[in-house]
């Protein structure tokens, strides 16, 4: 097996992604369970939060102007569930091992996992977006669509990245529920601050203006590529035995 | 006066915490080094 | 003469004892012969536990960042380097436990405030939170090749978060700005008696960080060489157990 052959590499990365997202499609553990699970989370937060604002001179409600923000956090929560599920299909049968043994480049491993990831993530995410559209009284502004979509795209891919090598690391191991969000939630704060902030502009949210959105989507941008390229190398010896 | 309340309890938690951090892992030393022999600990 | 137990050198000894001193001349100066500040009054007596103690736990983690490196890439994955850094981490957390609640004192006294979203703060607590991450991704369990390995990466990761994380922390911040103008960042003018008092801090605070790493260390290549033994004691027994039946 040529480990330097990067076709080669990325045609398995969609062949693991594919054969995750056929698991996936199988057994609807996502679309049956975990977006059930955020779409209450968003609930629960209207619970929590939705009053009427006290402050004169205020028009947006508290929840409408912390709408992205509670989009972004009910992500966070489905993704450490998502993590948790795409590591525990491998780990049942040491489904993991058997491809290691079997030769399959680390690399192309974790972004198979990854892509897999991106893809259920990206389809949540839009759906709480539309959740807020319908809860909190959220509008979206064309001028705003374009900040938008970048910034899911970007965000996504750092946030699945994360998830990822993280799942990764803790993959087999005792304990491993409970100590996934300790490692994982800390390290995406950069995620969660920007992208909120991103969207926020994107969105008009508080009067923010649009322009204020882009360095927001850098400091997300540059988080997505610093992830892509630590996970690609930190992978391997993580799942190494 | 606070202020002195604050600062000496700031002095006795810091070197309370090392004191006691200190003697857990003199302890734990004395613990597991107790059945080595000493080929097994390249600092004696 | 060394004792039969314990992780105790001559060296050590030494070392423990230049401790003590430091600290009894911290609290003499820290205490008592260092001036009250013209502007903060003797809430500045804090900053010299608070300062040396930050200072100590950014270098704790930058010795387990180093000593991980040393672990994963050279050839002959030494577990010394792991234990280091497993050591440093540890007394890295204490300290930054420390940095964080004589901080939130100082604060109290100076500003009023225990706690404050500033970008340093935030940062510092951030990394606290992700050293205690790392504590308990050592005690995972496996061989001890699997938990230097798992460690070793993420203190690397953890090396690459940070400034991501203090960066996007300080923009976020610097949008409220208003709200900080008057308070200023925590750095204290100081000089003379005061700066001295300081340098005695730091130079205390380093020796009983050594003392306690060189003791830490040691300890965790002992519990690893309890385990080894304990392995071959399990695989001779089963061995002889298999002598015995065939």
């Amino acid at each position: 097996m040529r480990s330097g052959d990067a076709v080669t590499t990325a045609r398995t990365a969609l062949l693991v992604a594919g054969k995750d997202l056929r698991i996936e499609w199988a057994s609807r553990v996502a679309v049956n369970q975990v977006l059930p699970f955020s779409i209450i989370v968003m609930v629960m937060f209207a619970f929590a939060l939705d009053r009427l604002p006290g402050v004169p001179g205020l028009e947006d409600t508290i929840l409408e102007t912390v709408a992205p923000g509670l989009v972004w956090l009910a992500t966070l929560f489905s993704l450490l569930i998502l993590v948790q599920r795409s590591f525990g299909v491998e780990a049942d049968d040491g489904a993991l091992d058997a491809l290691r043994v079997a030769g399959v480049e680390p690399a192309a491993l974790f972004w198979g996992k990854t892509l897999a990831l991106v893809a259920q993530l990206a389809v949540l995410e839009l759906l709480l977006l539309l959740t807020a559209l319908v809860l909190y009284g959220t509008s979206v502004r064309p001028s705003g669509v374009l900040l938008l979509v970048v910034t899911w795209i970007a965000a996504t891919f750092g946030l699945a990245a994360v998830g990822t090598l993280y799942g990764g690391l803790a993959v087999g191991t005792r304990g491993r529920e409970t100590l996934l969000p300790l490692l994982v939630l800390p390290v995406v704060a950069p995620v969660l601050i920007g992208a909120t902030r991103a969207v926020e502009a994107a969105l008009g949210t508080g009067g923010t203006e649009l322009a204020d959105g882009w360095p927001w989507l850098g400091v997300v941008g540059v988080f997505a590529v610093a992830f892509g390229a630590g996970g690609t190398l930190a992978f391997g010896p993580l799942i190494d035995e | 006066m606070e202020d002195a309340g604050f600062i000496i309890g700031s002095y006795v938690l810091t070197f309370g915490a090392i004191a006691v951090y200190a003697w857990r892992v003199l302890v734990r030393a004395h613990r597991t080094t107790a059945g080595l022999p000493d080929d097994a600990k390249p600092w004696t | 003469m060394a004792s039969d137990t314990g992780t105790g050198t001559r060296a050590t000894r030494l070392l423990g004892a230049a401790a003590l001193v430091g600290v009894a001349w911290l609290l003499a100066f820290g205490l008592g012969f260092s001036p009250r500040d013209r502007d903060q009054a003797e809430s500045v007596r804090l900053l010299y536990v608070h300062v040396p103690s930050a200072w100590l736990a950014y270098l704790a983690f930058i010795v387990t960042a180093v000593a991980s490196a040393l672990y994963l890439f050279r050839r002959q994955h030494s577990l010394g380097w792991d234990r280091l850094a497993g050591a440093s981490a540890e007394v890295g957390v204490l300290f930054m436990a420390i940095t964080l609640v004589t901080g939130a004192l100082w604060g109290r006294l100076t500003w009023g405030v225990f706690w404050e979203w500033d970008a340093r703060l935030t940062t510092t607590a951030f990394l606290f939170v992700t050293y205690v991450g790392y504590l308990a991704v050592r005690r995972l369990g496996g061989t001890h090749e699997q938990r230097a390995r798992r460690s070793a990466v993420l203190a690397l990761l953890a090396v690459l978060e940070i400034p991501l994380v203090h960066w996007s922390v300080r923009l976020w911040r610097s949008l409220h700005q208003e709200a900080t103008v008057a308070r200023p960042d925590g750095d204290v003018k100081m000089d003379g008696l005061m700066l001295f008092t300081l340098f005695v801090g730091i130079v205390a605070f380093t020796l009983i960080y050594a003392w306690l790493v060189i003791h830490r260390q040691r300890t965790l290549a002992a519990e690893d060489a309890l385990d080894d033994r304990g392995l071959d004691a399990a695989i001779a027994s089963r061995r002889a157990d298999a002598e015995a039946v065939g």
